[in-house]
């Protein structure tokens, strides 16, 4: 861990400030930033600690939707009781994820933002264009078994980690910031995250210091919510292929879906074809293949994770069934 | 009289002691004497004693994995704060490993780079976060050449190892006639990946110098031939040397021989002056100690129409750096275990550009039985035969190999008590036949075998003038329950309660042990311990005046001839007696083992191919139960260990330079909490009076020995699908999944 | 710096890179928590700050000058032991310890998690109503690694210290 320079911020607006200097980081729960410090995958110069802000409120919005501090930790969120009977599938996602010691400590805000579990983006021994643009992607012809199989790029193949995150894409979560000249910015989570191409080291949209304040959901979607997480241990294990979704089904056929995945691709992954291949059908084996069909038309595997593709689509079908099953 | 007793197991131990002894201790389920230091925090392990001016230092590793050092430069490390020096001597540094039980320095040599992340030099500063700067601010440079990293390519490249301990290769009859005559056969290759001990405690040094010499305090399995290693290392004599190793958090084969931070830290304390304490970090621990290797296994079994083996062939290549001759002895339990007057049973080594391979927990049977037992499995399904049947069938009567008797063998009761615990008699046979919503459900059994070994171990015991038993030697207690089965024998021995004894351990300045490996710690230290309180009762005796057979000992009272005497009034300015185990004849004449069974159930997800277990019997036969208590936890942690080989665990090599990719927690998948159901452990009541003279045999290692292959066997009942490359991960067994 | 650990104050001289963990058993000589990986893979470093089991390596001293920090030595000592050190002791719930203080604070901090009506991932209801089933302890622990996998024995000691009645082996699916 390379020495910076330490401070406490004492408001969103002094913090977002601080932040627009070269090579400032925020420090909220730390749990993935110390994490690559100490193997210097990440060397700011300045921390900025924004633990003590108030940011930690989860309240209603006036649309009936739910405004949750960034610096709500994990585990707050997931038994939060708005959260438990009005997202079950937030709840569930955030569950599925870490353990209680990380929970405890991870926020809202840091959840959107960690970084890939790649290997080799987590060895400085290593090449990797996202640590270090140019210098290559070893993954892609080497182990590759957790790697992404859909918006992936010549330059990077990484997944994002989170899960929660994929809750929230499938919520259709906004996320508010604060930049540092004070301006509010409100972004959809669908127009958050980037794609690899040739910046794989640019993950999100987000501008030098500008800090997320808030995360918003709309009121509750109506219909079953399901998260379902499948990994190599039955705990305290990145996902392998998760799959959060939001069904209803109305008058026999679905009304509305949202679908989201993990594991797959560079950001939580989530594809409108999915979901037209599904409402207005009757639920059954023929629509869920379908939307299957959709979400892999694209899906390319680079050896140790081709298994990922039978691996979703299996999934996916299960879920859709435990989503749909008993509706009609 | 002399005050120490030598004891050499030429013949068996028909009576011991132990079962003369009132004081009721031995046997016992007691909690463990180290226990309330543990779960208070208050045992230190090495890297816990504090010093005055401790410096801090961590390795560097190389960037390539195969080729010369030009320069290490440290311009730029020794600029930031703090930073004491970057040392680096490469003639006595190490390059690999020690190997357990040696008495010799590890290769050593570091100007040459073999494997990727090797350490070739140590950042030390004033404190750790500096340390830790230091040494990612160090540039190696060197000249990297081509190494070799595919093992199956290089399968026509394995060598025959010399032989040792255990021999190599062994043949008899004609195996490949055999096969052609035999009614049903199997033959198949079987691969594991590698593995990793993974002791919660990372490895540890912190080297203080003075006028004698040299102190270590670090996590060691074997002090006595660590201190060999570790002052052959640094070119010192061995009394210059001092290891301590009082609490050590984990080994399991890991901790067997000394590793590079020893030898850095101390070339660092002496250049500097001052204590230097070195932890290697989670990620080192994988890159830079020792692992288990991988394997590739080729197992035939030819049987006749009753399912009588003829045939069993074991040939099986393991990988290893140049020069080092430990190879994974994975037919080490099929010589004995079934019949067959055809056999053949090989090892051969290919050489690799990878880290040291060595021992880990029950090197040989570990991954032996990971194939064996699931080749079994395969032949009584073609024989239709139920697998518990075919193994009892396949019970020798006397070593088929050596042609000898065989010494306390319980595999037929192991094998049927656990049948019944089970309901194994409930199973369906049919694959994929039984399911419960989205979980297919199968049952999977194995056998466990893990040879028994005595070693060389000596004790020294005392009785102070208070009418307390102080025991003293150098074996360690890595978790396996030592101070307390210590502390049972010598308290049974001489009639003192629990709380009168104090066990000593871990100090190279003690008698020399035969250390935590193999399963021999408790049976060869226990011995020495046994042999030590013996002659002490022997002096008692004496004092009284009495036959030492006539004597009873029973909380602090010496009783014999109708005579009663507390043996404070015996012990005078205190008595002293040393005790030692040697091995002897009956390690030649009677093959030793610890026997078992395993019974699983596991859960396949139909959808996803996720396996959990989901219910597990083991019974286990393995002599004398010293301690109910720490033996059951023994076997718990043997059998969750083989639940992780069989699951979740495998070493992953990249390609192209060896380097370990998944080399942290997060990605080389130990198993949690969450993986392990109850167990349902018994350990039958047994004597091996040729093993020692406690009559008890290792089980620190029998639970995982066959313990992954009942995994295996109960995903196939429960999907049919047989995976034979460890371990089964979902991805191996989508396709044969249901549709969904 | 100050800090306040285990109800007393300590001042410590510190890098401000300097983990929680490493003030604690580098600064304070407070050992108890142990560094298994440094990177939040183990739980080894567990302790609870204002009440919270948190992964003590993987936050930075300079964090928690405001907070209440308590070890494995605030817990209990040899002597005295808390209900869930005597647990630990009784059950076997450890072979080599290494993890044992981690797994010890991490079921503290658990049962209060408990308490607090908390969901887990295997709970079949989101709604506050937590039946502490074996299952629901060893998800709640996976966060506390033990390769001498005492995972048996510390879910039967976090019953008793629980309260729970004790761990009957389950015959599972006999009837399937």
């Amino acid at each position: 861990m390379k020495l910076f320079d330490y401070a406490r911020a004492d408001s969103p607006e002094a913090a977002a400030r601080d932040g627009a200097l070269a090579n400032v980081k925020f420090i909220a729960g730390g749990t993935n930033l110390l994490d690559l410090m100490k193997l210097q995958v990440e060397t700011p110069e300045k921390l900025v600690d924004i633990s003590r802000l108030a940011l930690n409120e989860v309240e209603e919005t006036e649309a009936g939707g739910l405004r949750i501090g960034a610096l709500v930790p994990n585990a707050d969120l997931a038994a939060h009781p708005k959260v438990t009977a009005g997202y079950p599938v937030l709840s569930r996602a955030l569950l599925a994820g870490a353990s209680g010691q990380l929970r405890n400590k991870a926020s809202t805000g840091g959840n959107l933002l960690q970084r890939t579990r790649c290997y080799y983006f987590y060895d400085p021994a290593s090449a990797c264009n996202k640590r270090d643009p140019g210098s290559g992607c070893p993954a892609k012809e080497g182990f590759n078994r957790i790697h992404a199989i859909l918006g992936t790029s010549d330059q990077c193949i990484a997944t994002h980690p989170s899960d929660m995150a994929v809750a929230m894409r499938a919520l259709d979560a906004v996320i508010v910031t604060l930049k540092p000249d004070g301006d509010k910015r409100r972004i959809s989570i669908h127009d958050f995250y980037r794609l690899p191409g040739d910046t794989p080291d640019k993950e999100t949209v987000l501008e030098p210091g500008e800090l997320i304040t808030h995360v918003e959901l709309p009121a509750p979607p109506r219909g079953r919510q399901l998260y379902r997480k499948v990994r190599d241990r039955a705990s305290y294990a990145f996902a392998l292929v998760s799959v959060a979704g939001v069904i209803a089904v109305e008058d026999g056929k679905i009304a509305s879906a949202a679908l989201a995945f993990g594991g797959l691709g560079p950001m939580p992954w989530r594809n409108v074809d999915v979901e037209d291949a599904l409402v207005g059908k009757v639920p059954g084996t023929a629509a869920f293949e379908a939307a299957a069909d959709a979400l892999l038309a694209d899906a390319k595997g680079y050896g140790g994770n081709d298994f990922k593709i039978p691996l979703v689509r299996r999934t996916l079908i299960a879920c859709l069934r435990d989503l749909t099953e008993g509706t009609a | 009289m002399s005050n120490s007793a030598t004891l050499k197991m030429d013949a068996a131990a028909e009576h011991s002691l132990l079962d003369d002894g009132v004081q009721g201790l031995i046997g016992q389920p007691l909690d463990r004497v180290d226990g309330p230091k543990k779960v208070a925090g208050k045992a230190p392990y090495s890297a816990e004693y504090a010093f005055d001016n401790l410096a801090y230092g961590v390795l560097v590793g190389a960037p390539f994995a195969r080729g010369r050092i030009t320069a290490i430069d440290d311009t730029a490390a020794m600029s930031l704060p703090g930073v004491l020096a970057i040392v680096s001597d490469p003639d006595k540094f190490l390059r690999n490993s020690g190997q357990g039980g040696q008495n010799e320095a590890p290769v050593q040599n570091a100007h040459e780079v073999f494997y990727m992340h090797q350490p070739v030099a140590l950042a030390v500063a004033e404190t750790f976060e500096q340390a830790r700067a230091a040494a990612a601010a160090v540039v190696v440079r060197g000249e990297p050449i081509d190494g070799e990293y595919d093992f199956e390519a290089r399968l026509d490249t394995a060598d025959t190892p010399d032989d040792g301990v255990i021999p190599p290769a062994t043949s008899q009859g004609d195996i490949d006639q055999a096969m052609v005559d035999a009614a049903v056969t199997v033959d198949g290759i079987w691969t594991t990946p590698g593995q990793n001990s993974a002791a919660m405690e990372p490895h540890v040094s912190t080297a203080i110098w003075d006028d004698d010499g040299l102190t270590l305090y670090g996590a060691y399995q074997m002090v006595a031939s660590d201190r060999m290693q570790l002052a052959d290392a640094l070119g010192l004599d061995p009394e210059q040397v001092r290891i301590v190793s009082a609490y050590v958090g984990g080994g399991f084969g890991s901790k067997l021989g000394i590793s590079s931070e020893a030898v850095a830290s101390a070339i660092a304390a002496k250049q500097l002056g001052r204590p230097v304490k070195t932890v290697m970090t989670r990620q080192q621990v994988f890159d830079a100690t020792i692992r288990r290797s991988n394997t590739r296994q080729r197992i035939r079994l030819g049987a006749d129409e009753n399912g009588v083996l003829h045939a069993i062939g074991h040939e099986s290549l393991s990988s290893n750096l140049p020069d080092e001759d430990f190879f994974e002895p994975a037919g080490i339990a099929t010589h004995f275990l079934y019949r067959g007057e055809h056999r053949r049973i090989t090892h051969g080594i290919v050489r690799m550009n990878r880290m040291l391979s060595g021992s880990m927990r029950a090197p040989g049977e570990a991954v032996g039985l990971l194939a064996l037992e699931c080749a079994m499995d395969e032949l009584a399904e073609k024989l239709g035969l139920d697998p518990v049947e075919l193994r009892k069938r396949n019970i020798p009567d006397i070593d088929p190999e050596k042609q000898i008797p065989y010494s306390a063998r319980k595999q037929v009761e192991c094998l049927e008590e656990g049948a019944k615990r089970f309901g194994w008699d409930r199973r369906n046979r049919t694959p994929g036949a039984m399911r419960e919503g989205e979980w297919l459900i199968g049952h999977g059994v194995a056998a466990a075998a893990r040879t028994n070994q005595l070693m060389q171990s000596e004790a020294v015991a005392r009785l102070t003038p208070e009418g307390r038993l102080v025991v003293e030697t150098d074996m360690t207690d890595i978790g396996t329950g030592t101070y307390t089965v210590l502390m049972q024998i010598a308290g049974e021995m001489l009639g003192l309660p629990a709380d009168r004894v104090d066990v000593h351990l871990g100090d190279s300045r003690f008698p020399p042990a035969a250390g935590s490996g193999g399963s021999w710690g408790a049976g060869s230290s226990g011995s020495s311990v046994y042999l030590a309180c013996r002659k002490l009762r022997e002096q008692l005796a004496e004092k009284l005046d009495c036959d030492p057979a006539k004597l009873t000992l029973k909380d602090g009272e010496a009783i014999a001839d109708n005579r009663r005497v507390a043996i404070t009034d015996l012990i005078g300015d205190g008595l002293e007696a040393h005790g030692r185990i040697e091995p002897g004849k009956t390690s030649e004449s009677h093959t030793q083992s610890g026997y078992g069974a395993h019974f699983c159930e596991v859960r396949v997800n139909a959808v996803t191919g996720e396996v959990r277990v989901a219910r597990w019997t083991a019974v286990y036969a393995a002599g004398r139960i010293l301690n109910e208590k720490t033996a059951r936890s023994q076997c718990y942690g043997g059998i969750i260990f083989g639940i992780g080989a069989a699951l979740t665990e495998a070493l992953v090599h990249d390609p192209r330079d060896g380097r370990i990719v998944n080399h942290d927690l997060a990605e080389y998948h130990v198993p949690v909490h969450a993986d392990i159901p109850q167990l349902d452990v018994v350990l039958l009541p047994e004597r091996d009076p040729y093993a020692n003279p406690l009559q008890a045999k290792g089980i620190g290692e029998l639970g995982i020995a066959g313990a992954g292959a009942a995994v295996a066997n109960a995903v196939y009942n429960a999907t049919g699908v047989r995976v034979r490359d460890y371990p089964l991960t979902l991805d191996k067994l989508l396709s044969g999944l249901p549709p969904v | 710096m100050q800090f306040t650990i285990n109800g007393t104050v300590h001042e410590a001289d510190i890098d401000v890179r300097t983990s929680l963990l490493d003030l604690l058993r580098e600064h304070l000589g407070l050992t108890g928590s142990k560094k298994g990986c440094d990177h939040g893979q183990c739980g080894a470093c567990t302790v609870l700050v204002n009440g919270r089991r948190i992964n003590s390596c993987l936050t930075l001293a300079v964090m928690h000058q405001d907070d209440e920090i308590t070890t494995i030595e605030g817990i209990g000592t040899p002597d005295e032991l808390a209900p869930l050190q005597a647990a630990f002791v009784k059950h076997d719930g450890f072979q080599c310890g290494y993890c044992t203080p981690g797994q010890i604070c991490s079921a503290t901090g658990m049962l209060d998690e408990v308490k607090k009506g908390w969901p887990s991932h295997v709970s079949e209801a989101l709604d506050g109503q937590v039946d502490l089933t074996d299952t629901e302890i060893s998800e709640r622990m996976s966060g506390n690694l033990c390769r001498c996998s005492a995972y048996p024995n510390i879910v039967a000691a976090i019953r008793e210290a629980a309260g729970l009645a004790p761990v009957e082996h389950e015959v599972v699916g006999e009837d399937a």
